[in-house]
């Protein structure tokens, strides 16, 4: 164990600190609408500040709390993604919070804590850490699932959330106690030093077991059961929380915990991967045509993104984490963009969610309807848009990895994968109009989806300096106590 | 020798428990029969030196988690011979799984070339003193995160479960202590056979507060 040094997980201390004082106020508020408004604002600014701290403070690869936590630029880039996202979930949040009924002081603290959580995943360096991060980011997201409480399918899918989860840790935990008692230690980099002098078979079923976990978190098939109910049932701006920000830690600590923790022994969970993403990315495909809501659609999308990602992190190399972490950027832009879009559609004041509804948009719309296009193209692979070249760097990734098969599925899978997409541009563009939806009177969601709309586009530009500064990251995934 | 009897008689007792909390008609019994199957484990946990964690599932498996298991199942209306009908069907499916997993854990912990890492342990001193010194110390910040956690797991039920009703009656203590005689009583001469007019204060902001 190491000295008590606590200064490189400022940034974490403070958001701690900052939810336990916005609980306060969410008590002495006032009235919900009121004091929800307040929180909001006053969550926006913590997390800003926070992120304002990781970059100042994080930079430096260093251990806090004797090994148990740790900073470097990698995990910069990742937490500064998750702060991204959830800033502008909050700022969307605005207005349609009192939509769904979900108008309370609560709502932005919950979102606090779980990013609190996910910051801690992304920072582990222990496995009991690890669980402790994953139990604090899933915790409020079951709530948040749930707090719709007047409708059944908001309980159900927190109901449904919250067992699923509980299950997957259970599994998770389940790996960890197996890794723990036949590499003797809870921590990565020992479990990383025993692990390259030979896996014991007891060790693989740990690591099965781990990796199990983490695909529910992610979603990936065949854990992915949850996923269309729990987006389908809660409120809009909660899925478009859960299709972003909890992926990303998840991601993350699946790289972290595959190259950094199980580098050595690439070998036993290469397969795994291998089986895991083959069977997203065919399920989201499949699974997603014959959808006819938007949220359950984006659902099965990002089962087969989470799919894609994978394929980049099967290659087990450099060039396959690059990969993904380009991907995931790329994946939480567009994604974005769609659920701010599909907020702003509501017919006179009800929120409206099928596929038909958007019939005839591009004509009662035109500008929204073209951004629209913009993130359905470059979720499909569509160059010269950014979700083209996140599946170019995963397929050459795993190409150059020699995993040809799994790289040709993945093509064909996304030839698939576009049907769906382009049907709702068919349905927005060529369709008649039966009945208008209404003109979107709030400045912020317009905002944010013209700007994602531009960084999907532009995407290309910056492309090869994001590679680069991210390749610049890549060392310290593995860093491990010396 | 000792050591041993007492080994097989709470081995014995828990499994034996175990076996009934799943097969016991009543619910309630079932229950029990968990009581009693952690009670016996917590003594295998003593007879193994590990008496903090025998004290542990004492107080919070038996003391809250299967308390609060009896209350749920005396208290919701569940009508469980209707979940039971499944059980005979089920049953070849659960212990064909059952069993895989089985002759999976044989295989890992049995089979060949199995060596189970622990880290080094200082036997002169008990496990609750060592646990003291690293708890609050060494794992100062998973103690931290636990108590986030139990914060979440707090405004995660309240605000799951409080609502704020109208039209009901609440008791403030502070205003009953500050009522004076003069807003309360009155005296009042009435006139024989003849009913008195209303006299009681009528303040209507007071009117939700019991005094």
């Amino acid at each position: 164990m190491g000295g008590f040094e606590f200064f490189p997980a400022i940034a974490e201390i403070f958001l701690a600190i900052v939810s336990i004082i916005l609980v306060l106020v969410a008590a002495f508020g006032g009235e919900d609408a009121k004091a929800s408004a307040l929180m909001r604002k006053l969550a926006v600014a913590s997390l800003v500040v926070t992120g304002l701290l990781v970059v100042s403070y994080g930079n430096t690869p260093s251990f806090a709390f004797g090994n148990l936590f740790m900073t470097s630029p990698f995990m910069v880039y990742m937490k500064l993604l998750v702060l991204f996202g959830a800033t502008i979930i909050l700022l969307m949040s605005r207005g349609h919070v009192a939509r769904d009924n979900i108008n309370r002081p609560e709502f932005p603290l919950l979102i606090l804590l779980s990013v609190l959580g996910m910051m801690v995943l992304i920072s582990s360096n222990d496995l009991m850490v690890l669980y402790m991060g994953i139990e604090l980011q899933s915790l409020p997201l079951y709530v948040i699932a749930a707090m719709r409480r007047d409708s059944v399918r908001s309980s159900e899918a927190g109901l449904k959330y919250f067992l699923l989860g509980a299950l997957s840790s259970g599994l998770l935990l389940y790996g960890a106690s197996l890794i723990y008692g036949f590499t003797g230690s809870t921590n990565y980099g020992e479990i990383a030093s025993s692990l390259s002098q030979g896996v014991s078979n007891g060790a693989v079923i740990g690591i099965v077991f781990l990796i199990s976990g983490m695909a529910f978190k992610i979603s990936a098939a065949p854990f992915h059961m949850w996923t269309p109910d729990v987006y389908e049932g809660s409120p809009t701006i909660v899925t478009a929380f859960f299709a972003v920000v909890p992926k990303l830690a998840a991601m993350t600590l699946f790289l972290r915990v595959s190259y950094g923790m199980l580098g050595s022994a690439s070998d036993s969970w290469q397969q795994v991967v291998v089986a895991i993403a083959m069977a997203s990315m065919i399920i989201g495909a499949l699974g997603a045509i014959m959808q006819t809501d938007l949220k359950r659609l984006m659902a099965y999308s990002s089962i087969a993104h989470m799919g894609y990602a994978l394929v980049g992190m099967a290659s087990a190399q450099a060039e396959g984490i690059s990969a993904v972490m380009v991907y995931m950027a790329i994946y939480i832009v567009s994604s974005i963009g769609i659920f701010a879009l599909i907020l702003t559609l509501s017919r006179e004041g009800t929120a409206v969610t099928k596929i038909n509804d958007l019939a005839g948009y591009s004509r009662t719309h035109p500008l929204y309807a073209a951004c629209m296009l913009i993130f359905l193209f470059s979720m499909a692979g569509i160059p010269p848009l950014g979700g083209f070249f996140g599946k170019w760097f995963v397929f050459s990734a795993a190409v150059n990895a020699g995993l040809v098969p799994l790289a040709v599925f993945g093509v064909l899978s996304s030839v698939i994968g576009a049907f769906y997409y382009i049907r709702i541009i068919k349905v927005m563009y060529v369709d008649d109009v039966s009945d208008a939806l209404d003109q979107p009177d709030r400045r912020t969601n317009g905002l944010i989806i013209l700007s994602m709309a531009v960084i999907t586009a532009l995407m290309v530009f910056v492309l090869s300096s994001l590679r680069e500064g991210i390749m610049g990251t890549l060392p310290y995934i593995a860093f491990i106590a010396g | 020798m000792i050591t041993g009897l007492f080994f097989y008689l709470f081995a014995a007792i828990t499994i034996a428990s175990g076996l009934m909390v799943i097969t016991a008609r009543n619910p309630v019994h079932a229950v029990l029969f968990l009581i009693l199957a952690f009670f016996n484990a917590a003594g295998l946990f003593v007879l193994m030196g590990a008496e903090f964690l025998a004290m542990l599932l004492v107080v919070v498996y038996v003391g809250a988690v299967a308390v609060l298991f009896l209350f749920v199942v005396m208290m919701l209306d569940i009508d469980y011979a209707n979940m039971r009908e499944g059980f005979q069907r089920h049953l070849p499916l659960g212990l064909i799984v059952g069993g895989i997993l089985l002759v999976e854990l044989l295989v890992i912990f049995a089979g060949p070339g199995t060596t189970i890492g622990v880290a080094d342990v200082d036997l002169t001193r008990s496990n609750t003193q060592q646990l003291g010194d690293v708890i609050y110390t060494d794992y100062l910040f998973l103690f931290q995160l636990a108590g986030m956690i139990l914060l979440v797991a707090m405004i995660g039920a309240i605000t799951l479960t409080m609502r704020h009703r109208e039209g009901v009656k609440r008791q403030s203590i502070a205003l009953q202590n500050a009522r004076t005689r003069e807003e309360t009583v009155a005296l009042v001469s009435v006139e024989n056979n003849q009913a008195p007019e209303s006299i009681l204060p009528n303040n209507k902001s007071e009117s939700k507060v019991l005094r």
